[in-house]
């Protein structure tokens, strides 16, 4: 399983890819959305990637909506991993096609629930 | 009862030093609760009798239980996100052929601080086939204190991050400063009330559905079949039992019969049995 991970926080970015490399992932990193469709775009076929909201050149939910609107990428399952709480932000980042919503801050056993969820945890570690 | 200072600190102690988890102050009542099945289990009167035993004798296996006991069972939404799904897609559209009167009753065994009460409500009214029927969830627990929690059915950011789709959030949720209110749709069909499953059960009426997941663990073998044979008498002879993924009647209550349910199972009464 693949992940790419976009946030522009370094340490966050190490924070989420070593849960899932923990789980069994390859991780690839970008700093925004601008770099994150640049890593699709050279072919990089991740299952998952994790974006944060609030990211300086392209921000997170404008990043879902290129995603989606790229049917190459339709396979990615995307989820918005954010410190931005709100009920209509959530609903927001749905509608433009997140597939799952993590708030920040959270712990490695809620971001592996989600996967859970997601049916994204690699069978070695399903429960 | 309630713990004691002391013994919460050394039991905090233990754990932060074990699983490198804290237990803030105020999780006093997860302490009690999760650890009064270990204490009963152990023959010690209470949790505070349970803890100063410990605290006497070193004993490396009651340690790892009471760190199991406060870190594997964090609650989360959907917990084991399986078991609602065969809810969802097979137990209630089954349900819903057998019942006429568009009525269900499930019993939530050990049901802490509300999760999976709340979680099998929102599986029901995300079920096509029982739209509209009368939901009564009765969600028990031995103690007071996350009923309390349970009943006001708020949660925090990090509670509401475990296990509970993104969507699921948006529908049945509010916002409440920092934290998320359960929608009255979904509420008003729970009733808390308090339980003690080593004592004959009160009259409860008869359910379609029981849950008893992930507590039978904590009870030594002639407890858990005694428990498994007042569940009989109270789950209608076509209902479904919901044990933890670790659990099984096998060996200790063959009345019951494991049906695979999806990627889950769940057990029905045997037919000699009903």
């Amino acid at each position: 399983m693949r992940a790419l991970v976009v946030d522009d926080s370094r340490a966050m970015r190490r924070i989420v890819a070593r849960i899932l490399t923990d789980l069994g992932y390859e991780v690839a990193e970008a700093g925004d959305g601008q770099q994150a469709l640049e890593v699709l775009a050279s072919g990089a076929k991740p299952d998952l990637a994790c974006i944060d909201w609030n990211m300086p050149v392209m921000d997170g939910l404008t990043l879902v909506v290129k995603v989606r609107e790229n049917p190459q990428w339709r396979d990615v399952t995307l989820m918005m991993v954010t410190t931005e709480s709100e009920h209509s932000q959530i609903v927001r980042a749905l509608a433009a096609g997140a597939h799952e919503y993590l708030i920040k801050p959270f712990t490695p056993d809620s971001l592996r629930d989600k996967l859970d969820l997601l049916g994204l945890l690699p069978s070695a570690v399903a429960s | 009862m309630s713990i004691a200072p002391e013994a919460f600190t050394f039991v905090r102690d233990l754990v932060r030093r074990e699983s490198a988890i804290v237990l803030d102050a105020g999780k006093e009542y997860l302490v009690e609760s999760r650890l009064t099945p270990l204490a009963r289990h152990a023959g010690e009167g209470d949790v505070n009798a349970y803890v100063r035993s410990l605290q006497v004798r070193h004993d490396p296996v009651r340690s790892r239980q009471v760190v199991e006991a406060l870190t594997t069972n964090e609650t989360s939404w959907f917990r084991d996100a399986d078991p609602f799904t065969a809810l969802r897609t097979e137990v209630l559209p089954e349900l819903a052929k057998a019942r006429t009167n568009r009525q269900l009753r499930i019993w939530c065994a050990a049901c802490s601080s509300g999760q999976e009460p709340y979680s099998v409500v929102m599986s029901a009214l995300d079920t096509p086939a029982v739209a509209g029927w009368k939901l009564d969830v009765v969600a028990t627990d031995l103690n007071e204190e996350v009923l309390q929690r349970a009943r006001r059915g708020t949660y925090s950011q990090l509670e509401v991050n475990r296990g509970l789709p993104a969507t699921t959030l948006v529908k049945h949720f509010t916002r409440e400063g920092a934290s998320w209110r359960i929608s009255p749709a979904v509420s008003s069909a729970v009733t808390f009330r308090p339980l003690n499953l080593m004592r004959p059960f009160p009259p409860m009426g008869t359910f379609d559905v029981v849950f008893l997941r992930n507590v039978l663990i904590y009870f030594d073998l002639p407890t858990k079949r005694d428990i498994l044979r007042r569940v009989r008498r109270v789950l209608s002879p076509d209902g479904y039992l919901f044990l933890g993924a670790a659990e099984m009647t096998m060996g200790v209550d063959d009345s019951w019969q494991r049906v695979p349910a999806g990627r889950s199972s769940v057990y029905r009464i045997r037919g000699e049995e009903r």
